[in-house]
């Protein structure tokens, strides 16, 4: 197996020999997903091959060995949360985790409580699971956000009614990388008898969690957003006080019968090792990381101005820079930068033309919104990479600018709102 | 996902800049909106024999806004007014191999050729205003 040689860091000696140039194009979209880390892999490998057994199977060796692997992936994840192992429950990712949480309380408790509080920055599973409960006649408030992007926390206090079932808010915000005051909502929600869900897919592993000093009750995880494997997750589950959810999945009854089916044992102890490490180096890699994105924003805004930085400074991981380039389209921006793998807030390149939600919910004027694009950083990224992402980057606005009719009446001090605009 | 075509007119793009305020015989048209993540600029320059002999652009946008304002301005050059309204966006859409999700583009291109032919002539109140 040659990936076990392959400890060494796997961007950082590949470059160019001869010249001052990163291996092309540079990946810069860590939250959309990031690589599997190769000792994740490593530990993965024997359980596709020798350790092929069904963790369920309780009568011979290729099942306990397969079990194994899986309980201790389990109390991996639970030691990274600070939960116990028995309140983890495996899911295919982190939209199954909010589906299986969100819809899970609110069906079990529906006799007693039929409202939800979630915030309207949440990512797509959660929102549209909440809308699918307003179908079934459940009640959703969707919590602003401040300018910063981080919710009011009197706002939270006064949206929960006796009826309320649940509250539903991120940890991280996936486009902006906002950390939300996890441990302030769960004190009102544990006040108030609401239980506090938070999906985490952004948070676990980049930001300390103490299940129990946060007061949360349920935690969603995803493995590729930790270096972990596609297509496994995790849902954190308290039992003291416990909280009861109606499956979504049915069948054998596996996972305390919250989630039936046989769970993917090289998935599982991906994800258990990917936590495993996680615990281990999150704290220098938040230091690493947060040099790197000093120097990533230093070198963008000591060379452009009219450059803002969408969410709050000071709350949010060092891995994200949600930043917004005036007068210069997103998508015409990342024509420019092929090079760099980057992720845009104006939505011009998916089937609808409408700006990032997320943006708008800040306050991010439209026109602004479309300037944006998210720029994410992780374990892998090389200061080389950052050097030439600020270059080609810095090039490509101010290239753009000069082609930009804004950018010219910005100059000459026009202001852009005082034009009759025919919007199409 | 671009097409060849796109790729060039991005990176090369014709006739980018303005005329000076100065300058007789031009007309400009502003079309598109920030809101809507596009705005072009497309100004004309009509000589004394009443053809385009100069066209400029700026444009807010994708790269196939760009890309279809850079081939507006190629387009247009050397020909009447007239000639010039006869562009059509599904021609632009059509040499630039525009997806259907891109066709916009190609319209405001269109659009910004025509609002600078009408500011010329709302300008310069010349004879073919009876035209329209």
């Amino acid at each position: 197996m040659t990936i076990a040689n392959q400890n060494q860091k796997p961007t950082a000696a590949q470059t160019i020999p001869g010249a001052n140039v990163p291996k092309l194009p540079i990946y810069l979209d860590y939250q959309a997903t990031t690589p599997c880390d190769p000792r994740v892999v490593e530990v993965m490998l024997p359980y596709f091959t020798e350790k092929f057994g069904n963790p369920h199977s309780r009568n011979h060796q290729y099942g306990w060995d397969a079990e194994a692997g899986v309980e201790k992936a389990r109390a991996q994840i639970a030691s990274l949360i600070k939960a116990d192992e028995k309140e983890i429950i495996f899911t295919s990712g982190a939209t199954e985790s909010n589906n299986l949480a969100i819809k899970g309380v609110a069906h079990f408790y529906k006799e007693k409580k039929n409202h939800i509080i979630t915030t309207v920055t949440e990512h797509k599973c959660v929102l549209d699971s909440c809308r699918h409960l307003e179908l079934e006649g459940f009640e959703v408030t969707y919590l602003p956000v401040q300018q910063n992007g981080l919710i009011d926390l009197d706002v939270l206090r006064k949206a929960i009614t006796p009826k309320t079932a649940i509250v539903s808010i991120m940890a991280v915000n996936n486009e902006i990388g906002v950390i939300q005051p996890l441990a302030e909502i769960g004190k009102i929600c544990r006040e108030n008898h609401v239980f506090f869900h938070t999906d985490a897919a952004q948070a676990v592993g980049k930001i300390a969690i103490d299940v129990d000093a946060m007061n949360i009750d349920l935690l969603s995880i995803s493995g590729h957003k930790i270096y972990g494997p596609k297509g496994i997750g995790a849902l954190y589950v308290r039992r003291k006080p416990r909280v009861r959810l109606e499956a979504l999945i049915h069948g054998g009854g596996q996972e305390r019968g919250f989630r039936s089916g046989t769970l993917p044992t090289p998935l599982c102890v991906g994800l258990g090792e990917a936590c495993a490490i996680a615990e281990r180096e999150m704290g220098a890699e938040a230091v690493r990381l947060k040099k790197l994105s000093d120097r990533l924003y230093k070198g963008i805004t000591d060379k452009l101005e009219e450059v803002y930085l969408n969410g709050d400074a000071e709350h949010r991981i060092p891995g994200n820079l949600n930043i917004s380039f005036a007068h210069v389209e997103g998508e015409g921006l990342m024509m420019g930068i092929k090079d760099l793998c980057v992720s845009s807030g104006s939505a011009c390149t998916s089937a609808s033309l409408e700006p990032s939600y997320v943006l708008r919910a800040l306050g991010v004027e439209v026109e602004m919104a479309h300037t944006s694009l998210r720029l994410g950083i992780g374990r892998f990224t090389t200061e080389q990479e950052v050097d030439y992402a600020v270059e080609h980057l810095v090039q490509a606005v101010l290239r753009l600018r000069e082609m930009s009719p804004l950018w010219e009446m910005a100059q000459a001090g026009i202001d852009i709102k005082s034009i009759q605009w025919a919007e199409h | 996902m671009y097409s060849e075509k796109v790729v060039d007119h991005y990176e090369n793009p014709r006739n980018v800049g303005g005329f000076g305020k100065e300058e007789a015989g031009v007309g400009t048209g502003l079309v598109g909106a920030p809101a809507c993540g596009d705005v072009m600029k497309l100004q004309i320059k009509v000589g004394a024999d009443g053809r385009i002999e100069d066209a400029r652009f700026k444009t807010f946008g994708c790269g196939s806004a760009i890309a279809s304002s850079s081939l507006a301005t190629e387009w247009v050059k050397g020909k009447t007014l007239d000639e010039a309204e006869t562009i059509k966006n599904t021609e632009i859409a059509q040499f630039l191999s525009l997806p259907p999700v891109k066709i916009h583009c190609s319209v405001l291109a269109e659009d910004a050729i025509k609002a600078a032919i009408k500011d010329y002539r709302e300008k310069t109140g010349s004879a073919d205003k009876a035209a329209e």
